[in-house]
């Protein structure tokens, strides 16, 4: 097996404030261009996993490694850039910062990194491009993230996270402000553009009938050991 | 930090009404801040031109301060007179260039008259030792001359060979010299010091029109008419104080000393300098509990500020979290409200430095007249600026407050902000 974009061993995770665990997990992997569905009911600490992996919140026990780098050697500062250079985050809604138009919105990852932006090569063609995948019409381009509607906002975020080809894409509920109808859409979209894109996908959602099409589906009970959640 | 400034500039703009708000307060407390100083450096400044070239101002002992401003700026009580004899043992001293008597105590509808000699116009110097110029007219020649200084005529609307009559006292309301009128014949060019709101007749005529007066009123039963008035010895008995010019500025204390040490009455010598710098040092006090309030008006107009930006913080949580997810570093958070304040402030200091200008070209002519304060329209002076440079500098640290809570909330939500 190639080396996992991402690796989970041995993980433990409890909130300050509690006595109990909230994540006991022994070995989860993600291998690259991989999608993984992982299904959780709210309250199953798939936030607090997402976190985790984002290297905003750090673990009390075990090893996060993201493309063979174990996180908990970087300072925060350094995790902050490199969630930003190897991760495209994407969540259930308000994704969008309210005074920044579309395309500023897709843009921020590239304001932040300099190897996203480097790899996407001249960033505003790069936006331009994604958007129009994302069937998002240049008109809506210079307008503030708030004009559009929730499915357009989702999709925006999509953008957001592929630009300048991150590693790893992470999408938690992103369709859950969505339509049925309007929610495969997205999917597909997403799917299709993390594949085009060689990302590694790991959709996180509470409803079951999203994960078809996924190459592999992970219940959050099989993988977490801790009962509280 | 320069990726951070134009989502720090969309951000305030996002939020520009209730920033606007708080801009504008910092806008109208730099105002006053800088008003202040304004006024205090050109009350300074139009003080200092008042009077230049004068080596001395001899009057009767008292406090040299009071003597100052009642001759030069005609401000506060009237000094005790001094004998003419006095006055004219100062002309015959060998010391003395020039004599300037002066002689107050009257009025024209609250502007002061000053009786003086024609020397007045030869040696009274203003500003950079500039002479006053007569802007229309001549000098007084006739008994019942008045020459008007720039102010009051403007202000009075009066012309040449307009007839006036004057008031005894310095209260608007006090009793007329009705039957002596005087006429215009000459009125000066502006200068921008007291003289401006001065009326200018001879020692003579000043004394003309009191011969049939005692105590503060006319003698009841007793009058003379202007016509007879010359065949009265109209010699002065005594002034206010006397302007003193030497034939070197060398000679300036041994002229103090023989003024101190006068036989026949007690009299007093001032630099004018040294009078107007105990006057600033009496001021300084005054204008540092001014300054004091004003800088804290600034600071109150910050505490707005960051009560503004503290309280919008609870909304924008999302949007420090969704920032954070795309890679801004806390202490990014922390430099990118920082620089909001910051931009906030700076924009709060600009516009209250035009306000103050807008302020200064509209009120200043009425400052002048009212209060003989000369405002000028200038370009902000290097203390002002320090002042800016201070309001901007403090506006930027007291950001660091919402800031550090921005940093603080967006360590504790990651990604997922509790809202």
């Amino acid at each position: 097996m190639p080396q996992p974009v991402l690796s989970l061993e041995n993980l433990l995770f409890r909130w300050p404030d509690q006595a109990a665990a909230c994540l006991d997990i022994a070995d989860f992997q993600v291998a690259a261009d991989e999608q993984v569905f992982i299904h959780g009911e709210s309250g199953s600490g798939k936030s607090t996993l997402l976190n985790l992996i984002a290297g905003v919140l750090t673990p009390q026990r075990g090893n996060i490694a993201a493309l063979g780098q174990p996180l908990s050697a970087l300072s925060a500062a350094a995790r902050d850039r490199f969630r930003v250079d190897h991760i495209g985050l994407i969540f259930q809604q308000f994704n969008l910062i309210p005074y920044l138009s579309v395309l500023d919105n897709v843009l921020l990852p590239c304001r932040f990194s300099a190897r996203r932006s480097q790899r996407a090569g001249d960033p505003k063609t790069a936006a331009a491009t994604l958007l129009q995948h994302l069937d998002l019409d240049a008109s809506l381009w210079r307008r503030p993230a708030t004009q559009l509607s929730v499915g357009q906002q989702q999709r925006v975020a999509a953008a957001r996270a592929l630009i300048g080809q991150p590693e790893i894409v992470i999408a938690d509920e992103p369709t859950s402000a969505l339509d049925a109808a309007r929610q495969t859409a997205f999917l597909d979209l997403l799917r299709r553009e993390c594949a085009a894109a060689n990302a590694a996908l790991l959709f996180v959602s509470h409803d079951l009938r999203l994960a078809e099409g996924f190459g592999r589906r992970v219940e959050m009970g099989q993988i977490n050991r801790a009962t509280t959640a | 930090m320069t990726h951070l400034l134009p989502l720090a500039l969309k951000s305030a703009w996002n939020r520009r009404y209730t920033l606007g708000l708080t801009l504008i307060a910092i806008a109208l407390s730099v105002t006053l801040l800088l008003g202040i100083e304004r006024v205090r450096q050109d009350a300074r400044d139009s003080f200092a031109q008042a009077v230049s070239g004068t080596d001395l101002v001899v009057g009767a002992r008292s406090s040299p301060l009071q003597l100052l401003l009642y001759a030069v700026f005609r401000i506060g009580e009237a000094s005790n007179n001094i004998g003419w004899d006095s006055a004219q043992a100062l002309v015959a001293h060998p010391a003395v260039a020039w004599t300037i008597p002066l002689s107050l105590g009257d009025s024209h509808r609250s502007f002061p008259v000053l009786g003086t000699t024609p020397a007045y116009f030869e040696h009274f110097l203003y500003g950079d030792k500039q002479a006053l110029k007569l802007a229309q007219g001549k000098r007084f020649v006739g008994l019942f001359d008045v020459v008007l200084g720039a102010e009051v005529a403007e202000r009075l609307g009066y012309h040449l060979g307009d007839k006036i009559t004057l008031a005894h006292g310095i209260s608007e309301d006090g009793p007329e010299h009705g039957d002596k009128p005087f006429s215009v014949v000459g009125i000066l060019a502006r200068t921008g010091t007291p003289v401006d709101r001065t009326l200018h007749i001879g020692l003579e005529a000043l004394e003309a029109i009191h011969l049939d007066w005692q105590g503060g009123a006319p003698i009841p039963g007793f009058a003379i008419p202007p016509e007879l008035v010359k065949k009265f010895n109209l010699t002065p008995k005594s002034v206010t104080a006397v302007l003193v010019g030497l034939n070197t500025r060398a000679g300036v204390f041994a002229m103090q000393r023989y003024v101190a040490n006068y036989r026949d009455e007690p009299l007093m010598a001032v630099l004018p300098g040294v009078a107007l710098s105990q006057l600033w040092e009496m001021m300084a006090i005054a204008e540092r509990a001014l300054l004091a309030i004003s800088a804290l008006v600034v600071v109150v107009s910050f505490a707005g500020l960051v009560a503004v930006v503290l309280a919008g913080l609870g909304e924008r949580r999302r949007e420090l979290a969704i920032l954070r997810a795309n890679g801004a570093r806390p202490r990014d958070l922390l430099t990118l409200l920082a620089l909001e304040g910051g931009a906030v402030t700076l924009a709060g200091a600009l516009v209250g430095l035009m306000l103050l200008t807008l302020l200064t070209a509209v009120l200043g002519p009425w400052l002048e007249a009212q209060y003989g304060l000369l405002l000028k329209l200038a370009l902000p002076s290097v203390e002002e600026l320090r002042l800016l440079g201070w309001v901007v500098l403090v506006g930027t640290l007291a950001s660091l407050l919402p800031g550090y809570r921005a940093y603080r909330l967006s360590l504790a939500d990651g990604l997922t902000p509790r809202v």
